[in-house]
């Protein structure tokens, strides 16, 4: 074998590696060591504190998170303070403001009106995780494994989700719940979320198509790393923001479609729900007695502020998320006091809001 | 050819669809446990006490078009060819054919849905237009802020509010119906007015509780291309800002929100359900919840494949003549890993 000249002259390329191995760049590691808690600490600053530091900036988020945080508090602390409603607890359709026993009046069979809204809570938010965390994790995987892999899996796996998209979602949730006839509010919760996972794994699958071409992508695919592990330690971590968004969205379709299909009773009655006092307070002919509008108007409101709540949150962490937004918006805490976070200027809104 | 590919692949999905839905709701009819089978053997077994089992099971494909002792893959093969070829069964409620009743309902949810669809869009393209325009001024803000707070009601509570008060409280417009009957249908000055006239709550719940979202987007849309470079290659070429507002920016921005609006077709009827059954409004969505009620499966099953349909085509369209529209569409060769 003859030696070239590039061989022996190994200036240009980086050299061979000769003696001592610590001075080869590839053997050398940091001076400073990390520990865990400030790991730890760094972790918490990128993913906890910086966008709550931004979040404390943009009134709107704020508002959202405040009414969710609301919810989530009348219905995990709530029927703690407030006694169970029962029949003739008070007189009949009492006004509301009057009585302080009774602060939101009564409904027509003398239950009060505030505590039953606050048992129905918890129902609830049963029902909006198991239908939020369904439809985000499965679309998740979904997207991910999709997007990554590419191929013949790809198109197999796009092909599926374009089918279960198509199915209009208000009709197939009808018709399932007319044979199955759900109780469990778990069980509720991802039958209202049936078809949404296919929506949001084939806006995933967009974003992991731009991720897998990144440099640190190809990079943990030229270490060997195994497919699986690329795609849960450097796919998913970066595509988590657009999860976190689409829970919030999930969350507020299975509220809106749960309270609307309550109010018809295309759902069976096992369990409290705003819905169900709509129902009710309907049923009772709140429409031309006025001593019932307030049984009627209490549980619209209560879901419109949630649904307001949930997408002004949506919508803040689509700003803090958004690369395109927050390149605006500071990083870190360190830094975050050099810069102010310009409120609503550039792009607006880009999360969208399902019309119907 | 690309192009083609793409055609036949669409068009293969689309019947994928058309055939995974059926198969869903024979699967629903047929194997469900003390699901809707055994429910229409026993109610037809009841009235009829001198049938054999063999005639009853007659009579439930005559009913439900699926035959519940056949072996699966026969009984699903008479049922894909009876619904393909328009049969869909017959509903117990009504002693009709579900296609006769279906057929008469839907022209009334399409009539709805289509006027609040062009209304929706309207509106949103608009107000988004001009909020968009004036970015950052007190309207757009003002805009901004009544949009998210409308898009945040659900529609199901504008239609009881609007029904509230216009039709209960001060009985300004009907509280159900579709047309007034004592008028003979036909295209005379009153019979377009009562449908008017009764559509008009119904349609104003969808308006009011959909335009925000699209003037959302709309505005987003036309944010990001005012921003682009060549509307300022455009001005220096001295384009009429009319032009370029309709030509340049107006276009790109609502090429987007274009399969939205044939998916929201889908969103549209299925929400039918609940809107018709507020406003007592007899269209699809109406006989389909009545059919719940009844447990008059046949009705709610072919409720469910008319809908269903009916989306696989709007999107099938869509998806067809978006090429056509936006040149920039279609190509993706990826390798894989």
């Amino acid at each position: 074998m003859t030696v070239k000249p590039s061989d022996r002259e190994t200036s240009t390329d980086g050299g061979a590696v000769t003696g001592d191995r610590s001075t080869s760049p590839f053997h050398t590691t940091a001076d400073v060591e990390e520990t865990r808690a400030e790991r730890l600490k760094g972790t918490l600053d990128i993913y906890l504190l910086a966008p709550l530091r931004i979040l404390w900036h943009d009134k709107r988020a704020l508002f959202g998170l405040a009414t969710v945080l609301f919810f989530v508090l009348l219905g995990t602390i709530g029927p703690y303070l407030v006694e169970v409603p029962r029949s003739s607890d008070g007189p009949n359709a009492l006004a509301p403001f009057v009585n302080w026993e009774f602060p939101l009046g009564t409904d027509g069979l003398g239950k009060g009106i505030g505590a039953t809204l606050v048992h129905a809570t918890p129902a609830m938010l049963k029902m909006i995780l198991a239908g939020a965390i369904f439809s985000s994790g499965l679309g998740a995987v979904w997207g991910i494994i999709s997007g990554y892999k590419g191929g013949r899996l790809d198109r197999f796996m796009m092909s599926i989700a374009d089918v279960v998209m198509t199915i209009p979602g208000l009709p197939l949730i009808v018709v399932l719940s007319a044979v199955i006839e759900p109780r469990d509010p778990f069980v509720v919760g991802i039958l209202l979320s049936v078809n949404a996972w296919a929506g949001f794994s084939r806006v995933l699958r967009s974003q992991v198509l731009a991720i897998r071409q990144e440099s640190y992508v190809e990079a943990a695919r030229t270490m060997g790393l195994p497919v699986w592990t690329i795609m849960v330690k450097v796919v998913a971590p970066n595509v988590m923001p657009f999860v976190m968004v689409n829970f919030v969205t999930g969350a507020r379709r299975v509220i809106i479609s749960s309270v609307g299909l309550y109010f018809l009773g295309i759902l069976p009655f096992t369990t409290l729900n705003w819905g169900v006092m709509m129902n009710l307070a309907y049923d009772a002919g709140a429409m031309n007695n006025p001593k019932y509008a307030h049984w009627f108007l209490a549980p619209m409101i209560l879901i419109v502020l949630m649904s307001l709540g949930l997408i002004l949150l949506g919508q803040g962490m689509d700003r803090i998320f958004n690369p395109r937004i927050r390149a605006k918006h500071t990083k870190k805490v360190d830094d975050s006091d050099a810069a102010e976070p310009e409120e609503g200027g550039g792009t607006g809104p880009t999360t969208t809001v399902e019309g119907h | 050819m690309a192009n083609t590919n793409y055609f036949i692949e669409r068009t293969i999905q689309a019947f994928l669809t058309l055939i995974c839905v059926f198969a869903l709701t024979f699967a629903l009819l047929r194997l469900m446990p003390g699901g809707p089978m055994a429910y229409l053997q026993a109610r037809l077994s009841q009235s009829n006490q001198d049938m054999s089992q063999e005639q009853i099971n007659n009579m439930v494909e005559l009913y439900s078009s699926v035959h519940p002792s056949k072996p699966i893959h026969i009984a699903f093969f008479d049922y894909t060819t009876s619904l393909l070829t328009g049969d869909f069964g017959r509903s117990i409620w009504y002693n009709q054919d579900v296609i006769d009743i279906l057929a008469k309902a839907m022209p009334w949810t399409i009539f709805v849905s289509a006027v609040s669809l062009f209304g929706t869009f309207t509106i949103g393209i608009t107000l988004g237009a001009v909020m968009a325009y004036g970015e950052g001024s007190r309207f757009d803000i003002g805009s901004s802020t009544v949009a998210i707070i409308v898009t945040s009601v659900p529609f199901y509570v504008v239609a009881v509010l609007l029904l509230w008060i216009l039709g209960y409280n001060t009985g300004i417009f009907p509280t159900g119906g579709r047309v007034n009957s004592s008028i003979d249908p036909g295209m005379n000055l009153a019979f377009i007015g009562s449908v008017l006239y009764h559509g008009a709550l119904p349609i104003s719940a969808l308006v009011i509780a959909g335009f925000g979202a699209r003037a959302l987007s709309m505005r987003g849309n036309s944010i990001q291309i005012l921003g682009n470079d060549y509307l300022r290659v455009a001005r220096l070429r001295g384009l009429s800002e009319r032009r370029i507002a309709l030509r340049y920016v107006g276009r790109n921005a609502i090429l987007p929100m274009y399969t939205s609006i044939m998916i929201a077709i889908g969103s549209l009827f299925g929400g039918s359900i609940i809107l018709e059954e507020i406003f007592l409004y007899p269209g699809l969505g109406y006989y389909v919840f009545q059919s719940l009620g009844a447990r008059d499966y046949p009705l709610l099953m072919g409720g469910f494949l008319f809908i269903t349909i009916a989306t696989i085509l709007g999107i099938y369209i869509a998806d067809l003549t978006y090429g056509l529209i936006d040149p920039r569409a279609g190509g993706d060769d990826r390798e894989a890993f």
